[in-house]
């Protein structure tokens, strides 16, 4: 009888836990990052403790930038990622002034969006030059550099964000002219002595690595840029607890520590956040007894063997340039064929798509996330705006260009406009029309790394990977088959073009 | 030479005529015979060309009216009626992708002529202008330009039409290959007499090809009529420098 009750009694509390459980079952949470390294590693490590808090995670990793991180959050195709206060309120809420937390908290409101707790550490932007250098000049603060000759390149970002550049040789008085760099190039470039001034952020493990020394900001010009957990409000409780260890995790001096392991050492970011856990698992809030697993989770990421991941990123590069390549051909040819008899019709179309060519990839990507989302779709989308242009621009110029007397003859000979479309225009554009393909699908394998940016794979991959973490061999791996893609494709077509071109 | 047939085959009635600004033609009239070859003489923009372009509705009278074989050159639909009208011109114009026989065939083919149909056609206008079979499978660019001037009005020719418009088709290759060219227009006229209309700079041709004479200077005809008239008593000035010039 005793222990019919028990049995009873623990079916009865089964039941309450397992609906319990059921009500707060932790969900697939997608976790994104910015293109640079210690966003990789933040985003790794939020991914590695809600792993061992039981969610399952999917990594989105190296996503193009702070717009295309916002607008992939506030569009649901990411649930969170790591951001910076001084980002959001300089380069996103466009806030006067240094305000905190709680005051962009306020103005994150109406794009549905939420801060947590902050890391513990500010990594701002900092002015750097070489040590050697900065000693020979006297360089100590930022304001010396005014009316030096030096050669100054900036981060693209940099160069633009109401934050960067403009108001700093506004508020410095500096009056050099300067350039941009890709910022995962500036730091060999500078220690090379090919540039001689360069933006970097505080944090960075490479200011150690390459001996440069940061300039002070005495007149308070960077605001702070105090890392957290950017979120939507909507996210749930049992989110927000999981990540509440996260607070104070880390103060300036161990991100620094942290970002030079993988930089300098050249560890995986996934094996040093796995390390951090590992070591700060009562900090996090984490049981001792999930350590073993969290380096477990870390292993996908890193056992896979780099020809087996070559081999997916190749895939996945020919599956994007390929079905964009496809889209443009169908509907160019298609709209340049409707058009050619129009001269304004057919001017119109060249000139929307030479529009296109002119919008920035970054922007492009941006711009579609409320409509595409991330991923292989729109990274699909903007390859074959951009591949419109030289398939169109070639069709229209060939299918116009005809030469008159063939034109005035095929009128003559009574051809109604399909006919002499059918006989005349067409095989005779067809050479240029191969051409403007071929050239189309070049590029496009060139372009097709921005995928990269917004999660859709591909050989950028290992480019922007590889360039956030100043890794050269992650670079090449990405690098060097895109180029062999192209020049295969380019001799693949030159073939093609031979066989269906008439009388040569 | 024969004789002026009285029934013309084209008519200009008033005809005006202007590109932009400047004007071709003003209340241009004119009468070509039937049947019989026409000359239109004249130097560099007397607007033989467009005279000629009219006739087959290249270029669209502003006013006037243009009958050909008693109907009004239609502004519609012209498709059909273009094919009752041979067109040859300087330099040939044969599609550069086709071969010599598709070049010749492909009006039949789209008027849906049977291949055999087709090829006796063929083979009897190779057979007229003096062409060898073995040009058949030729591309333009493997032939000269004499054959290749005589396959431009084998195309002309291939519908057999009532009406062929000629565009300088002799000048543009070397006098002993335009000789040959002549001997094979004047074979094809033995075979199928249509009103031709020849349009050439070249006095000498038109005396030698044609019944009739149109002398055009700046847009008006200063004479017409039968060559031996116009020659041995040119109305104009221009006419008698003219003739002067190019048979004196």
């Amino acid at each position: 009888m005793k222990t019919k009750v028990l049995f009873l009694w623990l079916c009865f509390m089964g039941g309450i836990t397992g609906s319990a459980l059921a009500a707060e079952k932790p969900q697939t949470v997608v976790v994104g990052s910015k293109n640079f390294g210690e966003s990789y590693l933040l985003a790794e490590i939020a991914a590695q403790v809600l792993e061992a808090k039981g969610f399952p995670v999917i990594r989105q990793f190296g996503l193009g930038g702070t717009l295309i991180c916002y607008e992939a959050l506030r569009n649901g195709e990411i649930d969170l990622y790591p951001e910076y206060t001084g980002t959001l309120s300089q380069a996103v809420l466009n806030m006067p002034g240094n305000p905190g937390r709680a005051q962009i908290n306020e103005a994150l409101v109406p794009d549905g969006l939420e801060l947590l707790e902050e890391y513990g550490f500010n990594n701002t932007y900092a002015i750097v030059v070489r040590e050697t250098q900065g000693e020979e000049l006297g360089l100590r603060r930022v304001g010396d550099l005014a009316g030096k000759d030096l050669t100054l390149a900036f981060s693209h970002e940099f160069l633009q964000r109401d934050d960067g550049w403009p108001g700093l040789a506004l508020r410095y008085g500096l009056n050099q002219s300067v350039t941009g760099i890709e910022h995962g190039l500036a730091y060999q470039a500078i220690a090379d002595s090919a540039i001689d001034v360069t933006d970097a952020y505080s944090t960075d493990g490479e200011l150690q690595r390459y001996q440069l020394r940061v300039l002070d900001d005495d007149l308070g010009y960077f605001p702070e840029y105090r890392a957290a957990t950017l979120v939507r409000r909507s996210a749930r409780p049992i989110l927000r607890d999981a990540l509440a260890g996260m607070q104070n995790m880390l103060d300036e001096n161990r991100i620094r520590a942290l970002n030079a392991k993988v930089v300098v050492a050249g560890v995986d970011f996934a094996q040093v956040a796995a390390e951090f856990i590992r070591v700060n698992a009562v900090t996090l809030g984490l049981p001792e007894q999930t350590q073993s697993t969290i380096a477990d989770s870390a292993k996908p990421w890193l056992q896979q063997t780099w020809v087996v991941e070559l081999w997916g990123h190749f895939v996945r590069h020919l599956q994007l340039t390929g079905a964009a390549l496809i889209g443009a051909i169908v509907i160019g040819l298609g709209l340049s064929l409707a058009t050619y008899r129009s001269h304004r019709l057919a001017e119109g179309l060249v000139y929307v798509c030479g529009l296109m060519q002119t919008i920035p990839s970054l922007a492009l990507l941006a711009l579609m996330i409320p409509v595409f989302g991330i991923g292989f779709v729109p990274a699909i989308i903007a390859l074959f705006l951009y591949s419109l242009l030289p398939i169109v621009r070639n069709a229209i110029t060939a299918l116009v260009n005809t030469d008159p007397t063939l034109v005035r003859v095929s009128l003559a000979l009574g051809l109604s406009p399909w006919e002499q479309l059918r006989y005349l225009r067409l095989p005779l554009a067809t050479p240029a029309i191969f051409a403007g393909i071929r050239t189309a699908a070049v590029i496009s394998i060139g372009t097709a790394t921005l995928a990269a940016f917004i999660g859709a794979g591909g050989l950028g991959e290992p480019i922007v990977v590889g360039l956030s973490l100043n890794d050269t061999d992650m670079i090449l791996r990405g690098a060097v088959p895109a180029a062999i893609l192209a020049v295969i494709v380019e001799l693949f077509f030159g073939a093609l073009e031979r066989r269906v071109s008439p009388a040569k | 030479m024969a004789k002026v047939n009285s029934e013309p085959a084209v008519i200009f009635d008033a005809v005006d005529k202007s590109f932009g600004a400047s004007q071709v033609f003003r209340h241009l009239s004119l009468r070509l015979p039937k049947d019989q070859v026409t000359a239109i003489v004249g130097s560099s923009g007397s607007g033989k060309t467009t005279l000629l372009q009219m006739i087959n509705g290249l270029e669209a009278a502003d006013a006037g009216l243009i009958e050909v074989l008693g109907q009004a050159v239609p502004t519609q639909r012209l498709e059909s009626f273009r094919r009752g009208i041979g067109y040859a011109v300087q330099g040939a114009g044969l599609f550069p992708h086709l071969t010599a026989r598709q070049n010749v065939t492909l009006v039949a083919k789209l008027e849906g002529w049977s291949e055999a149909r087709m090829e006796d056609r063929f083979a009897s206008l190779l057979n007229t202008v003096g062409l060898p079979a073995d040009v058949a499978e030729r591309l333009p660019r493997q032939l000269s330009g004499g054959q290749q001037q005589r396959l431009g009005i084998c195309r002309a020719l291939m519908l057999q039409p009532p009406i062929l418009l000629l565009d300088e088709p002799f000048s543009a290759v070397d006098p002993i290959t335009r000789l040959g060219l002549y001997e094979s227009f004047e074979q094809t006229r033995q075979t199928h007499p249509s009103t031709t209309v020849l349009v050439t700079h070249d006095l000498r041709e038109a005396r030698r090809l044609a019944d009739f004479f149109v002398i055009l200077d700046q847009g008006k005809v200063v004479q017409s009529g039968l060559p031996q008239d116009v020659l041995e008593h040119p109305a104009t000035p221009y006419a008698e420098r003219l003739i002067e010039s190019q048979l004196s």
